[in-house]
């Protein structure tokens, strides 16, 4: 890229030509490290922060695997050109949203490690984005006071500018560029005003930036042998960058080669934090001791006992009451003139909701009012795209059967892939659904008024209200909702939290209660059509795992994670029409999560079931028959006797041949442990099979019932609805259907969920402690389900 | 007097922040500082966590946090 090497950093004698190309140019401007930068995005939460990085990013989103809120650190990428035109190509990193720097969660750890550049594995952060409410801005400049002691070059976000316009308040951008020293610029993300203007601003600044960095080479060296000093700007009395300084200079005396002396501005949280962070959170302290050893230690010890005596303008006795202190009239000092027209606080109508959504009593019930709504309108709504998914994969099926002789190839394909496979797809349409409402709560604002009207049930058994986000999450996919659970600062809670989240009945439990419901609870209607029996049933499975985590929670917190209450600060934001870029991109992504999950997890699963219940055996007479049937079809012989006679002994052939698979022998080994749960071995072995994730077992018995020769017309429903025991009386009746959804409930049959309750809590331990309790829980529960069930029906 | 002690829709500016910990630093950090104002506005069920208004925003904090937060009561 020209503009980037070019040493003047401006790009105004670049050639018309060169300008063409690179704005047209996907050649070199794209692939070219100089025209690649890395900017990140921070702000407090509540800023509109997702929406901006989704109005600058689009779908063009990586994150992990799963889907979520803005937890996991998500980067995107966007296109942006200069003024000079031309264009670069701009990685957003997301960062969680946080209050203050203070590393004293994970979360916040991560956010922390990314702007320090102290992350071995990341690339340095080029630019800062700091967005910031532009109707609270002087509670956000808290935060910018401090990302601008790192020492970064950074760019002032103010959003949400339309509310704060609103309100009759205008703001002076250029009165605050000049306070602050650094570029404002003012956007509303949900409108997309400004966002053009900010791109340009990103690749302006990131050009410039880079240009002038490597602009003279020996200033760079005489950088990197320097000692890092603590940025003047910093608001904090001078005995504050004294002592980084002090603290600097006794790592050099230990032989700390200058490259790799800390981040000053970490000094200085290691010399505020560190006399109270949570147990078990990590602290600058502990970051810097492990990469220095025990001279840090001793050395910010040291210093911080001569903050405390030379600093004489500070009464108070603890290091972070002066820091706010400063850090807020600082804050205070630098809106000098900005704010020009003082107008009410808040906006009306926010408090008028809340008066309804957070009363004492009606807070209550519209909170179950809404939770019911969802629930009912995930089973009515989505009926019509299920039939259209199911429709099609009949069609997939039938075309497949026509095209292909009988065969090991076409029974993998049917039987194995079309049949597991398909069955889990059907279920995409509510799991969008499900997603689309929680992304609707979250982002229009009620997230926080539930979290708020639940805390005190939900600390009478030892979780906080702040648990509702991440349990809630769970209901979607335990795997963001124990990520979710970063937020949490008390560790123990945070524990608690992740320990009862798998029990919150997840999408992929959906699946199988939709079956089982479908299949055999009556399609009995109340009170005129607007609350039916199966939705009925649905919510109580839904409320089994709810009801059941309470004694968990209640039992951690009283055994292995006894202690004090945690603290629970949470702002409340203003409510908002949700944004739609942002909750159809959560959408989107967990319906490609899905359907990749589908693909790959699901897809491979189904392969290995439909072997092991398709060898060892012989299948020559089976595939002989189903062609003989196949050519009696064609020539319209199906009404004969002879039809008959072959497709009963073809069926029977197939029983055969399942029962003398591997599948069915491993089935009847574990019969005798599923029978007091009500199980036939189909159900026993699809229980095993679904370790790996629970939707397997509506792929497994897919697979079982159609390589058995019991699939019906109608499919899986059918085919489990004609299911019977050898002596003749149906498998499924109403208690057994209840006993294996109970059993779904509660059990863990989920890797992902175990792997990343390994990831967040590090240890072994949690992921076994959850595998063994939920196990032994739903088998209980199963068994009692199916024992009292047969004798009330 | 403390937090937890005002009534729906009285106002209070805040004079310290007792103790020195992990609880005391956020609410700090939150805008819990010595000079603001903070408004009680209501309470959630069951006796659950206060709501109030402090500068531009509005921040729910439990009992326990509200007992921590002393003002003096304005009008």
């Amino acid at each position: 890229m020209a503009t980037a090497s070019d040493p003047s950093g401006k790009s105004s004698s670049k050639s018309p030509s060169e300008t063409a190309g690179a704005l047209s140019g996907t050649s070199n401007a794209h692939s070219s490290p100089a025209g690649h930068f890395r900017v990140a995005l921070v702000g407090n939460p509540n800023t509109g922060k997702s929406t901006l990085f989704n109005a600058l990013a689009g779908l063009n989103v990586r994150t992990g695997n799963y889907p979520g809120v803005t937890i996991e650190k998500k980067i995107g990428r966007c296109q942006a050109s200069t003024s000079a035109g031309d264009q670069h190509s701009i990685d957003l990193v997301d960062l969680p949203g946080t209050y203050s720097l203070a590393p004293r969660s994970p979360d916040e750890m991560v956010a922390f490690e990314v702007l320090t550049g102290d992350v071995e594995k990341e690339d340095p952060v080029d630019l800062i984005l700091c967005v910031v409410n532009a109707t609270m801005i002087r509670r956000n400049l808290f935060l910018v006071s401090q990302l601008m002691e790192l020492g970064k070059p950074m760019i002032i976000v103010l959003n949400m500018i339309d509310a704060s316009q609103a309100r009759g308040v205008k703001l002076d951008t250029d009165r605050l560029a000049k306070n602050l020293g650094l570029p404002v610029i003012a956007t509303s993300a949900s409108r997309r005003i400004g966002i053009d203007e900010l791109k340009q601003l990103i690749a302006n600044q990131c050009v410039s930036n880079r240009s002038h960095a490597s602009d003279d080479a020996s200033a760079k060296t005489e950088r990197t042998n320097a000692i890092p000093r603590p940025d003047p700007r910093s608001p904090l009395s001078p005995a504050f960058a004294k002592a980084i300084d002090s603290v600097m200079e006794t790592l050099v005396e230990n032989n700390v080669p200058h490259h790799l002396l800390p981040n000053p501005f970490m000094v200085q949280r290691a010399l505020i934090d560190g006399q109270h962070a949570a147990v078990g959170s990590p602290t600058a302290e502990t970051f810097l001791s492990q990469q220095f050893g025990f001279c840090i230690t001793r050395a910010i010890a040291d210093q911080r006992k001569r903050i405390f005596e030379s600093d004489a303008g500070g009464a108070s006795v603890d290091l972070i009451d002066r820091e706010c202190d400063a850090r807020y009239a600082w804050a205070q000092s630098q809106l000098d003139g900005v704010i020009q027209k003082n107008a009410s606080q808040h906006s009306g109508w926010t408090d008028r909701i809340d008066a309804l959504l957070t009363h004492r009593i009606f807070g209550l019930i519209s909170f179950l009012l809404i939770m019911f709504v969802i629930f009912q309108s995930i089973y009515s709504f989505a009926g019509i795209p299920m039939d259209v998914i199911d429709g099609l994969s009949g069609w997939v099926s039938d075309g497949v059967v026509a095209a292909m002789p009988p065969g090991m190839l076409r029974s993998l394909i049917t039987d194995g892939i079309i049949a597991g496979v398909g069955g889990v797809l059907i279920f995409l349409p509510q799991i969008a659904l499900l997603f689309l409402f929680l992304a609707l709560l979250e982002d229009c604002g009620y997230m926080a008024r539930a979290a708020f009207v639940v805390d005190r049930m939900m600390s009478a058994f030892g979780l906080s209200g702040k648990s509702f986000l991440p349990l809630m999450s769970s209901f979607a996919c335990a795997v963001p909702g124990v990520m979710a659970t970063r937020v949490i600062e008390s560790r123990r809670d945070r524990l608690t939290t992740i320990m009862v989240a798998p029990l919150m009945s997840c999408s992929a439990r959906l699946p199988v209660y939709l079956l089982l419901i479908g299949a055999f609870v009556p399609a009995t209607k109340y009170l005129g059509g607007w609350m039916s029996l199966p939705a009925l049933v649905l919510m109580s499975m839904y409320l089994v795992g709810v009801v059941v985590a309470v004694p968990v929670a209640w039992i951690l917190k009283k055994t292995i994670l006894r202690g004090d209450a945690a603290p629970f600060v949470l702002e409340l934001p203003e409510y908002k029409r949700p944004a739609l870029r942002v909750v159809f991109s959560r959408v989107w992504q967990a319906s490609v999560a899905f359907i990749v999950r589908a693909g790959t997890l699901i897809f491979a699963a189904s392969i290995l079931i439909w072997f092991a219940g398709f060898w060892p055996g012989d299948h020559t007479r089976r595939f002989e028959l189903e062609s003989q049937l196949e050519s009696m079809e064609a020539s319209e012989q199906s009404n004969s006797e002879s039809y008959a006679a072959a497709k009963s002994e073809l069926n029977q052939a197939k029983g055969r041949l399942i029962e003398q698979s591997l599948l069915g022998k491993a089935g009847h080994v574990i019969e005798p442990i599923v029978r007091p749960l009500g199980w036939d071995w189909k159900i026993g072995v699809g229980a095993i099979a679904s370790f790996p994730a629970r939707e397997v077992i509506i792929a497994t018995l897919g697979t079982i019932y159609s390589l058995g020769g019991e699939e019906e017309e109608d499919g899986l429903i059918g085919a489990m609805r004609a299911s019977k025991h050898p002596d003749g009386s149906p498998v499924y009746t109403l208690p057994v259907a209840l006993s294996v959804m109970v059993f779904f409930a509660l059990c863990a049959q989920c890797v992902s969920t175990l792997l990343v309750i390994r990831r967040e809590t590090n240890s072994w331990f949690w992921p076994a402690l959850s595998f063994t309790y939920m196990t032994v829980l739903a088998y209980v529960g199963a068994f009692v389900t199916f024992q009292v069930g047969s004798r009330l029906f | 007097m403390t937090l937890d002690q005002l009534t729906p829709g009285q106002r209070g500016r805040i004079l310290r922040i007792q103790g020195v910990d992990s609880v005391s630093s956020r609410l700090r950090e939150m805008g819990f500082v010595a000079g603001e104002w903070v408004e009680y506005v209501c309470r959630a069920p069951f006796s659950g966590p206060v709501k109030c208004g402090l500068a531009e925003a509005r921040i729910a904090v439990r009992n326990g946090e509200a007992k921590r937060v002393e003002v003096e009561l304005i009008g």
